[in-house]
């Protein structure tokens, strides 16, 4: 199914935006976690996109996006009314979501997006959701003021002190931790280098820690196991095991090469496209 | 007494050269023109007792159309085909009739049987009904679709596209969902190009559509819609055939490495994404230049096939076993063969080894050797000891085998599987546990043959026509 785009709203001026999709039999489905993969052009790729809210009552998904190849300049370059040619999902397993206490939330540069669905459906489940957003400086933060709707707290870490503590969330989640013994679950998406930093903090406190994996994927349902990731030594696929995982267990070494696969490739395409439409890669 | 005629040889197949071939995606086999067509055809003994039709899983009559097309009438020939045989370009192509039909034809002994699949292929290819409904209900119109009796099909592979295509036929609504962009199923992301072209798939989808049969892309049932909401909407039967598209890995150390595929993802970014024409379309793939396969079965062989027109210098296919075990149909190994594909058998991978940013470099492989027959009746390879080698390559496709995708099974627990993964089903009727859901093909059975899927999709339709009261 095509779908169309109903409101973009650019959430940081020439990096970050936001969409609204026409998409009603996947907003009706959609749980914490899913993710979508989405097709802009004829020759286009198929690539995921974690969802970053859906509202089953309006039929709308909403997915943020950060323009790093072709294919996110290719959906940067529609506009409202417009339609996306292809739109799956929703994909992957979503959050297990339970009522345990005090869960706190991390996200990282677009990861906040997505980490807000998630951190949503825990405070519908009546757990109390303390929110750690980080990004380079203040003006690179996301999502701050809907997360602050259901969040108990949102805590915040930038990377040249402009707002919040100064430095990592990792250093704010880990004075969360020393000072909270009621925080039961952990959850973060962002970066690798973050969600990785993040799992080596939470382990000395032995709390339950969930990430959120963006693998390089082709069909997004299981069947060419592009996505594969080690977890406790076994090769588990995002797109159908996971996306979330045990931090604990993620080789985010393995994940990180794998990442790596087609920069080449990517950088080709990306040049090709932005010398073609007249634009700086 | 008259001197009893001298059997003439089958009329051989026209082809690419090997070595052109081996360097562009067109189709292998060239097709029969009209003359040997008949040629062929006239071979044809017109047993009073034919046995061919019953080695078909769809059950064509091969003496009737053979003899319409001896007879030059090759839209009577289509119509006789396309009564049992909703897909006969893809049949003709890609069933091992060797093991079917030829198998059963009574010439077949003298090593020279009537060229069923080929006759198949010339009367598909040439001639398509201009109205698809009077092939196969021989009348003007399909019988008008009736907007109450609705049945999905989930999947668009070989057995949903058969399933609907009965079911169109009798007047049932029918929707195809399927999760990719593409419809097909294997036959667009599996199958290359050079043995089965994308034309000939989407001719045969166009004629269902025209037979009224919907396709919805970009659906994963279980995901966007669950097969209890399919009663919900007010559909009256549902059937699987969803294929058995999880690729397996072997679980030896370096599988993660760059430039190790499953060949479901090697395919995948070639047939269905065409990656081949990378930058000019946005998904890579890898351009190996020494190339190995691992595996002995037809996937193995598209492949090291599709590895080779990609410009590989070198492909290699490793084999446990000996080249009389690989499971791979003999025509497709001969072909390989002839392009330059390398056959490293008795050998078993170990390792994939890479360098420090995580390239593959080479595979080490284990020596075997054949031993005691196993529960299968093969002989079963068994390592000799310390006899490694390692064989240099810089991308190594799995066709290792798959299994059950789990997408849809995950989300309906309520449906029984057997006790390797897949939908228990009905073998005579398709039906699952479920009221009103059938299942065949792939995920029924684990990896098979086109053919067999059709045969599973038509069984099913067939008695789901019975009990909507059609039949």
């Amino acid at each position: 199914m095509s779908t169309t785009i109903l409101k973009k709203r650019i959430l940081i001026p020439g990096r970050v935006t936001e969409m609204t999709l026409d998409a009603p039999e996947i907003a009706a489905k959609a749980k914490p976690g899913n993710f979508v993969i989405l097709r802009v052009a004829e020759d286009g790729e198929r690539f995921p996109l974690t969802i970053a809210d859906a509202d089953a009552a309006k039929g709308t998904i909403t997915i943020v996006y950060l323009v790093l190849g072709k294919s996110t300049a290719i959906l940067d370059s529609l506009g409202e009314g417009d339609a996306v040619l292809d739109l799956c999902g929703p994909l992957g397993r979503a959050t297990d979501i339970h009522k345990v206490g005090t869960v706190v939330c991390v996200g990282g540069g677009t990861g906040i997006a997505a980490m807000h669905h998630i951190a949503k459906g825990h405070a519908q489940a009546g757990n109390k959701v303390v929110s750690i957003i980080g990004a380079r400086s203040a003006d690179l933060l996301l999502f701050e003021e809907e997360l602050s709707k259901f969040s108990h707290e949102v805590l915040i870490a930038t990377d040249d002190g402009s707002k919040g503590q100064k430095g990592f969330v990792t250093q704010v989640l880990k004075e969360r931790l020393e000072s909270d013994p009621e925080v039961k679950e952990v959850v973060a998406v962002g970066p690798v280098p973050m969600m990785r930093a993040v799992a080596e903090v939470t382990r000395p406190f032995g709390v339950k820690t969930v990430v959120s994996l963006n693998s390089i994927m082709v069909d997004g349902i299981g069947m060419c196991g592009a996505c594969r990731v080690r977890v406790d030594d076994s090769i588990r696929f995002a797109c159908v095991d996971g996306p979330e995982f045990d931090a604990h267990k993620v080789d985010f070494g393995e994940l990180m090469m794998r990442l790596g696969s087609y920069v080449p490739q990517e950088k080709q395409s990306y040049k090709c496209y932005c010398e073609c439409h007249g634009k700086e890669s | 007494m008259a001197k009893k005629a001298k059997l003439l040889p089958r009329v051989s197949m026209p082809m690419q050269d090997p070595h052109v071939r081996s360097g562009n995606f067109n189709e292998v086999a060239l097709g029969y023109t009209l003359e040997q067509a008949q040629a062929e055809a006239r071979r044809c003994l017109q047993c009073k007792n034919p046995t061919c039709q019953a080695g078909c899983p769809v059950e064509v009559d091969c003496k009737a159309f053979i003899r319409e097309v001896a007879e030059g009438r090759l839209d009577e020939a289509y119509k006789v085909i396309k009564v049992t045989n909703s897909l006969p370009a893809v049949c003709g192509r890609v069933c091992p009739q060797e093991k079917q039909c030829e198998l059963r034809c009574k010439l077949n002994p003298t090593g020279q049987p009537i060229a069923i699949g080929r006759l198949e292929r010339f009367v598909a290819d040439s001639y398509y009904a201009v109205n698809p409904c009077d092939a196969i209900t021989g009348g003007d119109d399909c019988k008008l679709l009736r907007e109450d009796l609705k049945v999905a099909c989930v999947g668009s592979g070989p057995s949903s596209l058969t399933a609907a295509g009965y079911l169109a036929a009798l007047g049932v609504s029918v929707t195809v969902f399927e999760a990719l962009h593409e419809v097909g199923g294997v036959l667009t992301y599996g199958i290359p190009e050079f043995r089965l072209p994308k034309a000939i798939v989407h001719t045969e989808v166009e004629f269902l559509k025209r037979m009224g049969v919907v396709f919805k892309t970009n659906w994963v049932v279980g995901k966007t819609v669950s097969i209890q909401d399919f009663f919900d909407q007010g559909y009256k039967a549902v059937f699987i055939g969803v294929g058995a598209g999880l690729p397996k890995f072997l679980n030896i150390p370096g599988e993660s490495l760059l430039g190790v595929y499953s060949a479901n993802e090697y395919l995948t970014r070639v047939n269905l994404m065409r990656g081949y024409k990378f930058p000019d379309v946005d998904t890579p793939v890898a351009a190996g230049r020494q190339v190995t396969v691992l595996g002995g079965g037809n996937v193995s062989m598209d492949a090291a096939r599709t590895a080779l027109r990609l410009g590989a210098e070198k492909v290699t296919i490793v084999y446990r076993r000996t080249k009389e075990e690989m499971p791979a149909r003999l025509e497709e190994l001969e072909h390989a063969l002839e392009e330059g594909v390398i056959l490293e058998n008795l050998a078993a991978p170990v390792a994939f080894n890479g360098d420090e940013k995580g390239h593959l470099r080479s595979l080490t492989v284990q020596r075997m050797e054949l031993g005691e027959p196993d529960a299968s009746g093969r002989r079963k390879p068994v390592p000799v000891e310390g006899a490694f080698f390692d064989i240099p390559t810089d991308l190594a496709i799995l066709g290792i085998g798959t299994g059950p995708n789990q997408v849809l099974l995950r989300e309906t627990p309520e449906l029984t599987l057997n006790k390797w993964g897949y939908i228990q089903a009905d073998p005579e009727t398709g039906e699952t546990d479920l009221p009103m859901v059938f299942a065949g093909g792939d995920i029924v059975t684990g990896a098979a043959t086109v053919v067999l899927a059709m045969g599973a999709g038509r069984k099913s339709a067939r008695e789901i026509a019975r009990r909507l009261g059609l039949l």
